[in-house]
């Protein structure tokens, strides 16, 4: 009995001196299918880092006479010994429509491994490297682990890349916008007067405006030379330019109630800076919720570059984007063809499913003292 | 309330004379105008125009007058209903858009109601019935609904429509009908190729509405007037459809401010995929070719379609709702 009541004090004196970012991440580790999203989308910014770790070849590597190879699936066992293999593909053009129809040939196998050399890269853009997720272990063999398209270049190595570039601008335009966010409503909420009034009418003018049709316009109008990485950057600025509209509302909202708070007065009292008072002691009372509103504004984000990227407006090739590697499933007849085309469209599903659900657990979790 | 809508309506043109400036800045901004692309065209299929002939188009045009004589020019000419003439097409582009922006209208509006039927029957259900197997299979669908990018959804089912079933779901009427006169058959055409469209282009929202419906009651429904009624003997499907639903409906319909803009914007993209007559698809070509006359008319017309959808909505709410009357 004594031993129960000296556990409950135990238990509550761990509450009571818990952080408020401890009561979060204890909140939030209840949360079963956020807890697994979160564990899919460190996969997926894994691969952002190191995408030529994850792939089996390079990118851009084509063949015209390898093209719409179907998705060779790997076998892990040879004669029930450990020897993971791969389905050699085997092409047969058809007599009537002098197509090339692909079969998969279990006789002819390609030894596969996994942390096996292959095409040397670079990581992270500086030290050499060799070794890769999977490979042939026969350097001069190439695997096509979802299919290859119409060039004949590996779809599975394409996605790794597409997924550096998808993910990235997710991120950076949020970060955008979140800093835009605080900065102008923050400014808005803490000044007031006509300050808050022009920056009221802004995000009103900026919330009324036709999102899409305004950001193809937008897009189209970006140069036509522009280098991948400038037309990157002024997609993602384009994204956050608008995004950052809600964020701005929120911000304000919470400045606004925190500014009558006694120990913004407290602050002021003792003589702290307004930049001060605003960056030490009122953003920290509401970080967490902005995290959860931003993780929730990522897969927005990647939906928006995707379509924009998939109408031609976006990212352009020879960047790879998801929105990019989803073009080449925009015609019917491709697609009946080779169906695996669409499996981009199912990480861009699965990547904005698990923002979403993180998001929502963190929302729950952002607010460690509500009920 | 007349004061409300006044106050509105009185903002309206002061919106439009800032999206206007907007919408010249952004369709003026590429290097190069429409002449330019003209004669790249010319040139890039053999044959060639003299420089005086460039002049003459290029002073036709106005488009050698500095760029606020362009633009005072271009919102005069639209002031008086005249939206200029397309570049490209040599059609006024009143013409040109004229029938497809009545089909984009349509498209939306049958998409809001489309999602209205679907969405306030699925969250009722799924709030009465909470945790049970057919909550959580909306939940799932809810889910995935908002998880799946539009075009996404609209070439998979163009995908499984044309593989499995080998028809084509692309368009808005059978060929028959393409170029016919308005009549019911047509409009009833119209009809059973509208839904798969509408459908795409609402379920995102769909998802988001069943939720926000399935929400809203919930918190109704633990209310003590709720209780207060079923001692009373009320019979549970007419307590929960008369008092709580009605409440809940509240917070529904200020959703349609930003959602019904969000389908005229959002039917771009669908349209573009399902190759529906839509000014979607026209904005799209207008744009990469600059034709910049057509794409700032249709650009002006999104935001005007948007700016009404906010309007109608703040007007339905403050009818609803006489606390937000009072606000304003």
């Amino acid at each position: 009995m004594a031993g129960a009541a000296a556990d409950m004090s135990a238990a509550e004196e761990r509450i009571s001196v818990a952080s408020n970012w401890t009561l979060v991440w204890w909140r939030f580790r209840k949360h079963k299918l956020a807890l697994a999203s979160a564990a899919i989308l460190a996969v997926l910014y894994a691969i952002v880092l190191c995408p030529d770790f994850f792939s089996t070849q390079h990118p851009e590597r084509t063949d015209a006479r390898q093209a719409f190879i179907p998705i060779q699936s790997i076998h892990f066992l040879d004669d029930g010994k450990w020897a993971p293999w791969v389905p050699a593909a085997v092409g047969k053009r058809n007599p009537v429509t002098l197509r090339m129809e692909w079969g998969a040939d279990p006789s002819r196998r390609i030894r596969i491994g996994f942390f096996v050399d292959g095409p040397e890269y670079r990581f992270l853009g500086l030290v050499r490297a060799k070794v890769r997720l999977v490979g042939p272990l026969d350097p001069e063999q190439r695997i096509f682990l979802l299919g290859s398209d119409r060039m004949g270049r590996d779809q599975w190595s394409r996605i790794m890349h597409g997924t550096q570039t998808s993910m990235t601008i997710g991120l950076v335009a949020v970060t955008l916008s979140v800093v835009l966010g605080i900065v102008l409503g923050g400014i808005s909420g803490y000044f007031g007067g006509w300050t808050d009034q022009v920056i009221q009418r802004l995000i009103e003018i900026l919330q009324s405006v036709p999102t899409i049709p305004i950001w193809l316009a937008l897009s189209a109008a970006l140069p036509r030379d522009w280098t991948p990485t400038q037309v990157f950057f002024a997609i993602t600025v384009i994204l956050s330019l608008i995004g950052w509209t809600t964020l701005g509302r929120e911000v304000r909202g919470r400045f606004l109630a925190l500014r009558e708070e006694d120990f913004v007065l407290a602050a002021e009292l003792a003589g702290c800076s307004r930049w001060r008072i605003i960056v030490r002691h009122m953003v920290p009372t509401f970080l967490s919720h902005i995290i959860a509103t931003s993780s929730l504004a990522i897969p927005v984000m990647i939906i928006n570059e995707t379509s924009l990227s998939f109408l031609g407006l976006g990212i352009r090739p020879p960047a790879i984007s998801w929105g990019v590697l989803l073009q080449e499933a925009q015609n019917i007849q491709t697609l009946a063809l080779a169906p695996w085309l669409l499996l981009p469209g199912l990480l861009v599903i699965v990547a904005v499913l698990a923002f979403n659900l993180v998001g929502d657990g963190l929302r729950d979790a952002s607010d460690p003292y509500s009920k | 309330m007349i004061r409300f809508v006044l106050q509105r309506l009185l903002l309206l043109p002061l919106l439009m004379a800032v999206f206007s400036i907007l919408v010249f800045v952004i369709v003026e901004a590429p290097p190069g105008d429409f002449l330019t692309s003209y004669i790249a065209t010319l040139a890039s299929s053999g044959s060639s125009i003299g420089a005086e002939h460039v002049e003459a188009l290029r002073r036709q045009y106005g488009l050698d007058q500095p760029i606020w004589v362009q633009y005072l020019k271009w919102v005069g000419n639209l002031l008086q209903g005249d939206l200029g003439l397309s570049l490209e097409y040599q059609r006024p582009n009143a013409e040109l858009i004229g029938e497809q922006l009545f089909l984009t209208v349509v498209l939306a509006l049958f998409s809001f109601v489309l999602t209205w039927i679907i969405a306030v029957p699925a969250g009722i259900y799924s709030a009465i019935r909470q945790r049970s197997v057919v909550d959580y299979i909306l939940t799932v669908v809810n889910y995935i609904g908002v998880a799946t990018p539009n075009f996404m959804l609209a070439l998979v089912l163009m995908w499984v429509a044309f593989a499995y079933f080998g028809i084509s779901v692309t368009g808005l009427f059978s060929p028959e009908y393409q170029g016919a006169e308005w009549s019911l058959a047509k409009f009833l055409d119209l009809l059973a190729h509208a839904w798969l469209p509408s459908l795409v282009l609402g379920i995102a929202g769909t998802a988001r509405l069943t939720r926000v419906m399935r929400a809203n009651l919930l918190d109704e429904l633990n209310k003590p007037y709720v209780v207060t009624a079923r001692a009373k003997g009320l019979s549970e499907w007419t307590l929960v459809l008369r008092y709580p639903v009605r409440l809940a409906f509240n917070p529904l319909v200020s959703t349609i401010g930003w959602y019904l803009p969000q389908l005229f914007s959002g039917s771009l993209i669908v349209a573009t995929v399902m190759n529906l007559p839509n000014i979607g698809p026209l904005l799209l070509r207008a744009l990469v070719n600059q034709d910049m006359y057509l794409a700032g008319s249709i650009l002006l017309i999104y935001c005007m379609l948007t700016i009404v959808g906010t309007l109608l909505s703040d007007i339905l709410l403050a009818w609803l709702d006489p606390r937000i009357r009072m606000e304003g």
